[in-house]
């Protein structure tokens, strides 16, 4: 029997192994050294807000592996063996005949003086969580703490810390929170979000140092601004990079990650690289050639586990679409809608903010043929298939405008605000155009 | 405002302090008269037990540390015994010892109680509703900006089955079982709430009326609380409005003011197999012999049964039902939405479910039907078996100690609705309809999930909502309640309660949306 064997138990590697089951009665094994049994990362915040338990981040309960016939082994991967086709553990080793790496990624450090002392850390792992725990149970251990780094995972650990009331220094380098992805209104609004939750936010600032206390705990900081910030707990949250230094000495052609092509393969037969640690030869499409997202795992893992299963098939993700939660603000994004540092020429935008709420959109548009390209929702949910389908029929600005109704996926008896939108277009744009009322066989294709 | 909001906790521990002592409290003495007349009123003929009882109790001063029930159930066994040797069958006593006894302590009730009710109802129901009213309405402003505002919920003891929670669910159990068991111990409470009773009905108050004014504060109350943690959801708000008016109207004030009108007492929302005394042999003569408006509640009962129950699951789901008009689910969204975490998700606990809802629904509907044949063909028993003692069984198994005991009092434990999940036969009858036709159903947004659990934590009927939404899968659950809240605690945007064409409704993916479409449409068939 084929033996396959993945490197991580994240999603994308978990992924893999459930579609291989479903497709073959290969022997599945997964190692990791995180944690005994698959969770969802994303969810680390909520244990640390007491929303749930970290039994609840796992999605499928303990006897479903031995039910589905999928090993799970606890070690570390120090080296790969592709000439021997087998995977060395600290005090073992196992053979495989097919691998895939599904290493995921790791929190990046810049070379700052005192990233490794006592207080210091990231936020993506497990052991990130229970480290968060220890050095922040409470605003009386943790007098305040600095995170560094404006993306995603810095905001959210700005928010697990004031959930215990803990004062937080935010050291953002862009002008604005997250501009290099989101356009200036959006930006604009998560800048005022975050300062309502009454964290410092301090835009345009780099840490310089962290500084030591006598125990090597970190006690401060100094920013570029001069400023120095007494702090308990530093997070570093500037972005994440492939989790693949182990493979450095194993002839696996490595970028920043592990190089793949389009069917997942690295340059060795019979070994394949999945989810946040595959790096693409070339980006596809408009995405980037790494890809860390939570649904982009998913997908390589569904569709490499055709190839290992007899059907050699190419990763071809579609219309590109993903979602955050800023604080208590949710965003939705479905096709392309660049930030003003990465717009494409020929893209542009229409936004509309409400007066006092804050929920806006932002939409794409070819700035000739006036195509829509994509969409930034903030406090109003949409519906993916809906735009996906729009995306691939290549509708027009105005269809999507007067049809927006079909695409709103609010919670029943909500506001709904596409009047006002359309309001705001024919204002600016002079146009006519009015919504077109909800239609039930539009969004669910009958005839 | 944290000031005011342990001020008041204080305040509402008094309160709920004043209140479990009552029944501990107060002094009876029961002359002649008063004797006499509960005596009668319980239709007692028996003078062998009459004059028993004569001798134990009249003149006598019992505090309420002595029990009255036994003394009665004893004086009552002898006397029947005694008439059934002699084939005295117009003399035998049906009456209970511990309803006789709860008339006799209600009759007989001196002192400070019941010649203070009003202060009374102040020291209890007046310092629980102010100070829980204290500590819920600074929750405007501590709470912060509007969104989920989950946070610490399983930090601390209240919610995360902590010695707060063993407490309340102690406290809970006790209760339910003086209501049910031991109402003699309940009659102290009612003097708190005659001049609202006897405002409404024009009769005094049993402990039945303690229980439903005081269902209508607690759900009025912890509604305040619903309203300013899901301030931003709409949806949350319309339903607990719902609920809240469909409680105090329809099973509260209606029943109570057509008792005044000398009409039957009916809660019109009950429906039958939840009502599950509907049909009984008492029911059906009584609303018989009340003419017209009894006919008409005869035929109303069973069609909101038979049509409109099941028409409305088919357009709306169970939800408008479940989570928008029933008592039993509107105590559970109210009082009960704290623990809401607490409901198991694992596939035993579903097993379990499907076992143990059907098995009641069968119960009831073989029980209704010995009932039916018993009433049409005026025997007492099927194949041998004593419809009255069928139905003896049920109302205390399930109506009393399923619904009543283990429903409420294991919500800080099992979580709110462990009723509604494994127990209501109306929710298994929905279930069906919700299940096999109906246009309801929780949409899954694509490919947007990811897996991080909050709905299936929240969800208060142990489905697993993350496994269908990972998936891409629509959530087609016969348990499913509609209270929204799967929706409203995800982070990203990804679930969605609405009505819709039945085709397509239920669509097991393999693959989600976002992937290439050749590969979705190899793998998902569609």
């Amino acid at each position: 029997m084929e033996h396959i064997v993945i490197i991580g138990n994240g999603i994308a590697g978990v992924t893999a192994a459930r579609h291989i089951r479903k497709l073959s009665d290969k022997k599945i094994t997964i190692i990791s050294a995180e944690s005994e049994y698959f969770f969802s990362r994303t969810a680390l915040m909520y244990v640390y807000m007491g929303h749930m338990k970290f039994e609840h981040t796992q999605p499928y309960e303990n006897w479903f592996w031995k039910k589905n016939r999928i090993e799970l082994v606890n070690g570390y991967v120090n080296n790969v063996d592709h000439a021997n086709k087998k995977v060395d553990l600290e005090n073992s080793s196992i053979s495989y005949d097919k691998l895939i790496i599904a290493t995921g990624s790791k929190p990046n450090k810049f070379g700052w003086p005192g990233q490794d002392l006592k207080g210091v850390q990231g936020l993506y792992s497990k052991q990130d969580l229970e480290q968060l725990q220890q050095n922040a149970p409470d605003n009386k251990t943790c007098k305040r703490a600095v995170i560094v780094g404006g993306g995603l995972i810095g905001i959210e650990m700005a928010e697990m810390l004031r959930s215990r009331k803990i004062p937080v220094t935010f050291l953002v380098r862009e002008t604005s929170f997250w501009n290099g992805v989101l356009p200036k209104g959006e930006s604009e609004l998560i800048n005022e979000h975050i300062l309502d939750h009454h964290i410092d936010l301090r835009l345009n600032t780099n840490l310089v140092e962290i500084i030591a206390d006598e125990n090597g705990r970190a006690k401060a900081i100094t920013t570029d601004k001069g400023e120095t910030i007494a702090c308990t707990v530093v997070g570093l949250t500037a972005g994440v990079s492939p989790n693949v230094d182990f493979l450095k000495d194993s002839g696996i052609e490595l970028g920043r990650g592990v190089k793949v092509n389009r069917f997942l393969e690295t340059n060795i037969k019979d070994i394949y690289a999945i989810g946040d640690c595959a790096e693409q030869h070339q980006g596809i499409g408009n995405r980037r050639p790494i890809e860390a997202v939570w649904y982009t795992g998913r997908m390589m893992g569904e569709t490499l586990a055709q190839t290992i299963c007899g059907n050699r098939i190419e990763y071809k993700p579609g219309h590109w679409f993903n979602s955050a939660k800023f604080l208590d603000i949710e965003y939705q994004t479905y096709g392309w809608v660049f930030s003003e540092r990465n717009k494409q020429e020929y893209e542009a935008h229409f936004h509309w903010r409400h007066a006092t709420e804050n929920i806006c959109i932002t939409i794409a548009y070819h700035k000739d043929t006036k195509e829509f390209l994509g969409i930034n929702t903030f406090g109003i949910r949409m519906r993916h298939e809906v735009f996906n389908k729009w995306l691939s029929n290549k509708k027009g600005l105005e269809y999507v405008l007067q049809h927006l109704k079909d695409a709103n996926f609010d919670p029943e008896f909500y506001k709904q605000y596409e009047t006002e939108i359309i309001a705001r277009y024919n204002a600016e744009f002079s146009t006519n155009l009015s919504a077109k009322k909800k239609s039930l066989k539009r969004i669910f294709n009958i005839a | 405002m944290k000031t005011i909001k342990y001020l008041g906790l204080v305040i509402f521990l008094v309160g709920l302090g004043i209140f479990a002592a009552t029944p501990f409290l107060g002094n009876f003495k029961l002359d002649q008269k008063t004797f006499n007349e509960t005596i009668s009123s319980q239709g007692v003929k028996s003078e062998l037990l009459i004059k028993d009882l004569e001798s134990k109790l009249v003149g006598k001063d019992f505090s309420s540390s002595t029990f009255l029930a036994p003394v009665l159930d004893d004086a009552i066994d002898k006397a029947n015994a005694t008439h059934i040797k002699n084939k005295e069958w117009g003399k035998k006593t049906y009456a209970s010892g511990d309803n006789m006894a709860a008339a006799i302590r209600k009759a007989s009730s001196y002192g400070f109680i019941p010649e203070n009710k009003g202060t009374m109802w102040f020291l209890t129901f007046g310092l629980g509703i102010i100070g829980a009213l204290m500590f819920i309405l600074p929750n405007v402003v501590l709470l912060g900006k509007k969104g989920i505002k989950n946070d610490g919920i399983y930090l601390q003891s209240a919610t995360n089955r902590g010695i707060i929670a063993w407490l309340v669910f102690f406290f809970l159990v006790s209760f339910y079982i003086i209501l049910y068991f031991y109402s003699e111990y309940a009659v102290n409470w009612t003097f708190l709430v005659d001049p609202i009773s006897e405002a409404l009905s024009g009769n005094p108050a049993g402990h039945w009326f303690v229980y439903g004014f005081m269902y209508c504060v607690v759900m009025t109350v912890m509604a305040v609380r619903m309203y300013i943690k899901y301030r931003h959801n709409m949806y949350q708000i319309f339903r607990t409005t719902s609920v809240l008016f469909f409680q105090i109207v329809f099973a509260f004030l209606i029943p109570e003011i057509m008792v005044r009108l000398q009409m039957p007492y009916y809660d019109f929302k009950n429906a039958f197999p939840l009502d599950y005394d509907f049909f009984f042999q008492w029911n059906l003569k009584d609303l018989i012999a009340n003419g017209g408006i009894g006919i008409f509640i005869l035929v109303w009962g069973i069609a909101l049964t038979l049509v409109i129950v099941p028409i409305m699951v088919y357009f709306f789901g169970k939800r408008w039902y479940c989570s928008w008009v029933c008592g039993c689910g509107g105590l559970a969204e109210t009082l009960g939405d704290p623990y809401r975490q607490h409901s198991s998700k694992s596939l035993f606990s579903w097993k379990v479910e499907r076992w143990l809802i059907h098995a009641v629904l069968v119960f009831a509907v073989g029980m209704t039907l010995m009932t039916l044949y018993s009433f049409f063909a005026e025997s007492s028993t099927v194949l041998g078996i004593k419809t009255q003692t069928v139905q003896n069984i049920y109302s205390l198994l399930i109506g009393a100690i399923f619904a009543g005991v283990i429903g409420t009092g294991f919500y800080p434990i099992f979580g709110n609705r462990v009723w509604c999940r494994f127990g209501c036969p109306l929710a298994a009858y929905l279930g069906f309809v919700q299940r096999f036709k109906s246009r309801f159903r929780i949409t899954t947004n694509g490919g947007q999930c990811i897996s991080c659990g909050n709905c299936s934590t929240y969800c208060e009927q142990g489905i697993d909502v993350r496994a269908y939404a990972q998936k891409g899968e629509n959530i087609v659950r016969s348990s499913c309640v509609g209270c929204g809240v799967c929706s409203a605690v995800c982070p990203r945007g990804v679930l969605k309660l609405e009505n819709g064409p039945e085709e397509g409704r239920i669509n097991p993916t393999e693959v989600l949306l976002g992937n290439d479409v050749d590969l979705m449409e190899l793998v998902n068939k569609k």
